[in-house]
């Protein structure tokens, strides 16, 4: 048996062991460049405020996409597809364009208080922690929706026509089919989101109306830029990551495999309700349709007018940023794809830490230690693009992960033994076994990977040269020089270009799947 | 064969030729070396006058360049830091890792400024701007302000240098009072914001009545886009400034072109670059003058700290500032 598994057995925890020491170490040089580790007051405020929002974020984000999910599970409409693509589009915008988007609905002077005021109502406030909430809840339901969708979609086709056959009403559906899959699906996206929420920065800020709304992220900077402060620095960090841990620990003892057992990959949908049900989903369908759809189009609005004259060096920044994402979804799809299949065999605590743990590191405590440990040895600037390729597959691996392990979990509980006394393996057992039947959560996986890849600032900000810049530093840099419509157009290329490579690879995974 | 001979040929035809262009490398932010910033200009000038291959490193906002200074301590490729402002002076004094520039230059500055290590190449006065469509009778002052209705948006000053700027003007202005003036404004905040671009587009989308940003924010609009509608209001306590500084750093290899370089910022070529490039006042005014809308917004009065009382005066404003905020 472990002859058998050999390559993967070595590979993975390797894998693991470097991921970890890609968050350590640089956690470790800024530590030791500072003195003392003390924290005060408004730092843990900062830590209390991290934490009640990321959970509030995680907890209706992941509740709001189940009936989401669900409708897009059980229902046939036309627009269905273009629906589930859009799914990807609100999780790739660069923090800043997706509160302006927001604004322009949930603003003072946007869509939702104009309607108010027209019917002579008093108008509503986004700012405050709610805000905060519906900003996340924004970004986050739709990964949130398609993770949960592609459970829904993996169950086998003979369970569901059993239940038919056995005449189950929607109660009996839900608690033996539907409930758990749930409890194995439900953990994993809800930690992934309350990660991401616990480092979340500009969102926190701008939304939040005032500093009792300030974030761990927030007191870093303050640490690292104006006190220059690394020891506070690392241990915000620190105390970052320790919460992402407990996070990941809780995900991980509240997971059960669901076990439905094998199928012969019939298409089949669930039973499709009717009655209220048909209009419940309708109801959430078009709820989260318009709540997705109506900020977008508001990005769409803001940015093509000045499509028409932007500065040259967009198109150059355009290809780095098309590179970088190319090169990080390929290193992270690897990668992800390794730990998984290892995990799948048996629980293994090093690569679910290794996975989760990149999501709570501080971008900003992760560059500057990056910096530290690679100035001795080369001019920062001349790695600027490689280091960003390898932040990126760091950050985004987390993803892939959840998105991969309950896949490869099924995988190896339904197909393992019988690969195994066929003596499938290596090569021949990721042709023609794991890549068709997971093509699917690849092809997902591999364009959130390169979407996210190509909205990534963090790290590119400390080590880009005079002509390194990428497109979301140029529309960074943009909309510090006043030059807002034309900051407005350079996102609106990055949030096009990041859908597209999306688009792209899930098209083809589920292409290659069907 | 004989391609290795080309190749070693020309290798000896290039090395020289190399060894004899010296490099000067100018950390800055980002904005100065964008395309659309003063950063093309400045470099074709200089390069024309100095045999020498002018690098600019850009290192995000003027607070990440102090921090990137820090981080890389002696061991730093760059020559000269640019684009330091008066609230990090004080700390970056203290680092050390200047030298002095012992220059004493003329200035078109409305207060006196000198200081050893740092020379001014731009600077401005803060200010609330508001579009003059929809505030008609703007504040003249932070009380007559908070006395109102409008609705302000200003940033963050644990993460943002205006927002620092605007924390030090409140307490220059009302010293003691200060908190008692920041609680009156809390319910005129409709937020605040991580950094001044954020700030500046909730305002240009209808966030807010007013921003912080700077006097000469409304010549931009009306330069570049044609539009006189933005306008900075005056207020009676006078207006904080920032002054944008230049240092030469006391580790760098090039100490003669560094000196040349400094001398170079407040020359006619590098000065006429920055009005509309940066949109701030420029140190040394061209003998062009100043563009359009620069002599709009002028305060009678100018407010001030000294670097060391702006890093003293820091920690406790910022504590007096989240107690009066906190909701």
């Amino acid at each position: 048996m472990a002859s058998r598994a050999r390559p993967l057995t070595l590979a993975a925890p390797a894998l693991a062991a470097l991921l970890l020491a890609l968050v350590a170490a640089p956690l470790a040089a800024v530590g030791w460049r500072g003195a003392g580790l003390s924290l005060g007051p408004a730092d843990w405020a900062a830590v209390r405020f991290s934490v009640t929002q990321a959970i509030l974020s995680a907890v209706f984000s992941t509740l709001l996409a189940i009936p989401v999910a669900r409708a897009l599970a059980r229902r046939r409409f036309t627009g269905r597809t273009a629906l589930i693509t859009l799914m990807g589009a609100p999780f790739l915008l660069p923090a800043v364009v997706a509160v302006l988007g927001l604004l322009a609905v949930f603003g003072r002077s946007g869509l939702l208080n104009q309607l108010l005021i027209a019917l002579g109502l008093p108008p509503i406030s986004i700012y405050g922690l709610h805000g905060v909430v519906l900003a996340h809840i924004f970004l986050n339901l739709p990964l949130a929706t398609r993770m949960i969708l592609q459970a829904w979609l993996a169950l086998p086709s003979e369970r569901i026509r059993l239940a038919q056959s056995l005449g189950f009403g929607p109660g009996e559906t839900f608690r033996h089919l539907e409930r758990p899959m749930l409890r194995e699906v439900l953990p994993g996206v809800a930690l992934v989101i309350l990660v991401i929420c616990l480092t979340s920065f500009a969102v926190v800020i701008t939304l939040g109306g005032g500093p009792s709304a300030t974030t761990i992220e927030l007191a870093i900077y303050q640490a690292v830029r104006f006190e220059f402060d690394l020891g506070k620095a690392a241990a915000l960090a620190g105390v970052q990551l320790a919460l992402g841990t407990g996070a990941a620990l809780a995900a991980w003892f509240l997971t059960r495999p669901a076990g439905f057992g094998a199928g012969l990959d019939r298409e089949l949908r669930l039973t499709a309700f009717g009655g209220w049900r048909l209009w419940g989903d309708a109801v959430a369908l078009t709820a989260a349709g318009l709540f997705l759809a109506l900020p977008l189009a508001a990005v769409l609005l803001r940015g093509v007018p000045g499509l028409a004259d932007l500065p040259a060096s967009v198109l150059p920044a355009a290809g780095r940023s098309i590179l970088v994402a190319l090169a990080s979804a390929l290193l992270t799809t690897t990668t992800a794809l390794t730990l998984a299949l290892a995990a799948a065999r048996r629980s293994r605590p090093l690569i679910e830490a290794a996975a989760t743990l990149p999501l709570a590191t501080s971008g900003l405590v992760l560059g500057t230690g990056l910096f530290l440990l690679i100035q001795p040895l080369a001019p920062p600037t001349t790695l600027a693009l490689p280091v960003t390729i390898l932040v990126n597959v760091a950050l985004s691996l987390p993803y892939l992960y959840r998105i991969l392990l309950p896949e490869t979990r099924a995988l190896h509980e339904d197909y393992g033994r019988l690969a195994d006394s066929l003596s499938l393996q290596g090569w021949p057992r990721l042709r023609w076994l794991v890549l068709p039947r997971l093509a699917r959560p690849l092809g997902f996986g591999a364009g959130i990977a390169a979407a996210l890849s190509m909205g990534d600032l963090g790290v590119i900000a400390l080590f880009a040269g005079e002509h390194q810049a990428t497109l979301p530093l140029v529309v960074s840099q943009l909309t510090g020089a006043y030059r807002m419509e034309a900051a407005a157009s350079a996102a609106l290329i990055l949030v096009t270009l990041s859908f597209a490579l999306f688009w792209a690879f899930d098209a083809g995974g589920r292409r290659a799947a069907a | 064969m004989q391609k290795h001979l080309l190749a070693a040929g020309l290798l000896t035809l290039a090395l020289p030729a190399m060894a004899e262009t010296p490099v000067l490398t100018v950390l800055t932010y980002d904005s100065f070396t964008s395309e659309w910033g003063p950063g093309p200009a400045v470099e074709k000038a200089f390069e024309e006058t100095c045999a020498c291959d002018l690098r600019f490193v850009p290192a995000g906002d003027g607070a990440a360049l102090l921090a990137r200074i820090q981080l890389e301590g002696a061991a730093s490729d760059a020559d000269v830091v640019l684009g330091l402002d008066t609230s990090l002076t004080g700390a970056a004094s203290a680092t050390q890792l200047f030298a002095p520039h012992g220059k004493n230059p003329a200035l078109n500055l409305p207060v006196d400024y000198a200081d050893p290590l740092f020379l001014p190449f731009d600077w401005g006065w803060f200010a609330f701007v508001y579009d003059k469509t929809k505030v008609t009778e703007p504040p003249k002052s932070f009380e007559a302000l908070a006395a109102s209705d409008l609705k302000i948006v200003i940033q963050d000053p644990r993460s943002s240098t205006p927002g620092l700027g605007l924390l030090l003007w409140v307490k220059a202005a009302y010293g003691d009072r200060a908190g008692e003036v920041w609680k009156a404004l809390s319910d005129n905040i409709v937020t605040v914001t991580p950094g001044w671009s954020e700030a500046y587009g909730l305002f240009l989308e209808g966030e807010a009545d007013m921003v912080l940003s700077y006097t000469t924010s409304p010549a931009y609009h009306l330069i570049a886009e044609s539009d006189d509608s933005k306008a900075a209001a005056l207020f009676d306590e006078g207006h904080y400034m920032q002054i944008e500084v230049a240092g030469k750093l006391a580790a760098t290899d090039q100490p003669e072109l560094a000196d040349k370089f400094l001398d170079f910022t407040l020359t006619d070529a590098f000065q006429s670059a920055l009005p509309q490039t940066n949109w701030m006042y420029p140190a040394v005014t061209p003998a062009s003058g100043l563009p359009e809308g620069f002599d709009s917004f002028r305060p009678a009065k100018s407010l001030l700290m000294t670097p060391e009382e702006a890093q003293a005066a820091r920690d406790p404003a910022l504590a007096e500032w989240q107690a009066a905020l906190a909701r």
